[in-house]
């Protein structure tokens, strides 16, 4: 029989019970604060030489799917004249390196590709269940149990940086490696990258290179005209690069 | 109140019982399906952060390779590869930082391995080293001139 002198103690110990209850298992990784983070990557086309390290890199680290890219690498060629229609290939997404280009002159360079991990993600906003999710620390991930594979997302990435799994039938991206940069690693793309023409960037971290690159160099980020809030910044990107 | 007594009043009451057993139902249903964690951080499973922070790491990281192998690193920080991380030649290594004796690392083949980087290509940056590889070396092994941690030829040696 509930008295109302039980009543009393009971509401305020359900009321916080249930603040548990709603949050289900605790975290797994203790020592890691999501707040104290803000995370982003540095891409220096200077110093890329498409070598395809972190596109294997990438692919061993995160068991991606053979033909299947969650970081891959462009060739650009561009004529003097023909700005606006630069020549662009990528054999395999550069997984074995690029041969001889087929072409001579004119400005030639590598750019290194992969999710943006927007600000303002186009992807995470048309998700329909949310397994598309925008996390605390600033990075896009798709919770794979939660993605029912409608697409949506894969044709709201104006990057084109999302694919289907070709088992699994859900959404994937680059996840910053997020199982890395939670545990003090850096990615698998910056740690094979042996030129540092990748950087993996800590906004949050006022000792981070990051903020002394950004006050002193030229960057820019993709298609900045969408307005998604890239945290990709590339250093000295040509405006041929779309 | 008797003047406004509706004719057939019960079948409103029916009505109004049938809505309200299926909004309970709905509920339950609803409270039964979303995930305890859905929206703790955002309109996502919370859960679904910690799961994806959980797999294995298959690169270890150089710092890991740097705590055993400090005499490689004495000679690779000095070196033209200092900025080259173990495993970028190495191959992914978690498994032997983890348990040493488990996995032996295979050497690798620097016929195959030095050109990934190396050979000549337009799109590379002026002022990397390259080379093509079919002319460079007359057929030997990058590694019978250069020692791969610290690749310049020393001042006493004559370039080929």
């Amino acid at each position: 029989m509930i008295t109302r002198r039980k009543l009393i103690v009971l509401l305020p110990a359900a009321a916080l019970a249930w603040k548990y209850v709603l949050a289900g298992t605790p975290e797994t990784a203790p020592n890691y604060n999501r707040s104290e983070h803000w995370w982003g990557m540095l891409l220096d086309i200077d110093k890329c030489i498409g070598c395809g390290n972190c596109v294997r890199a990438c692919s061993t680290e995160n068991n991606v799917p053979d033909g299947y890219f969650r970081t891959w690498v462009e060739r650009y060629h561009v004529a003097g004249w023909e700005q606006e229609t630069p020549q662009v290939d990528s054999p395999s997404g550069g997984i074995k390196g690029f041969p001889p280009s087929r072409f001579e002159g004119g400005k030639n360079f590598f750019v290194p590709k992969m999710c943006n991990h927007c600000v303002d993600s186009p992807c995470t906003q048309v998700c329909p269940v949310g397994a598309t999710l925008h996390t605390p620390d600033g990075v896009v991930l798709v919770d794979e149990t939660y993605c029912l594979g409608c697409r949506y997302c894969i044709q709201a990435c104006p990057y084109g940086c999302r694919f289907l799994h070709p088992t699994k039938h859900t959404a994937e991206k680059c996840s910053l490696c997020y199982h890395r940069i939670t545990k003090g690693l850096t990615t698998a793309c910056c740690e094979n990258c042996p030129t540092g023409a990748r950087q993996l960037a800590d906004l949050k971290n006022p000792d981070d290179p990051i903020h002394e690159f950004l006050r002193t160099h030229s960057v820019q980020v993709l298609k900045p005209h969408l307005a998604t809030g890239a945290k990709a910044y590339y250093h000295d990107l040509d405006g041929s690069v779309r | 109140m008797h003047l406004t007594k509706f004719k057939d009043a019960e079948h409103l009451v029916r009505l109004a019982g049938a809505f309200a057993i299926v909004l309970v139902l709905f509920l339950l249903i609803r409270a039964h399906f979303i995930p305890k964690s859905f929206g703790q951080y955002g309109h996502y499973r919370g859960n679904a952060l910690a799961e994806l922070s959980s797999k294995p790491v298959i690169y270890a990281g150089h710092n890991a390779c740097e705590e055993c192998h400090s005499d490689v690193l004495d000679v690779k920080k000095v070196g033209k590869h200092a900025g080259v991380n173990c495993e970028a030649c190495h191959g992914p290594l978690a498994k032997h930082a983890e348990d040493p004796g488990s996995v032996v690392p295979q050497l690798p083949d620097t016929a195959v391995l030095c050109v990934r980087c190396h050979e000549e290509n337009i799109a590379k940056p002026k002022g990397f080293p390259q080379v093509v590889g079919a002319q460079h070396s007359s057929g030997e092994v990058c590694k019978t001139c250069h020692q791969p941690h610290s690749p310049l030829l020393s001042p006493g040696e004559k370039k080929s």
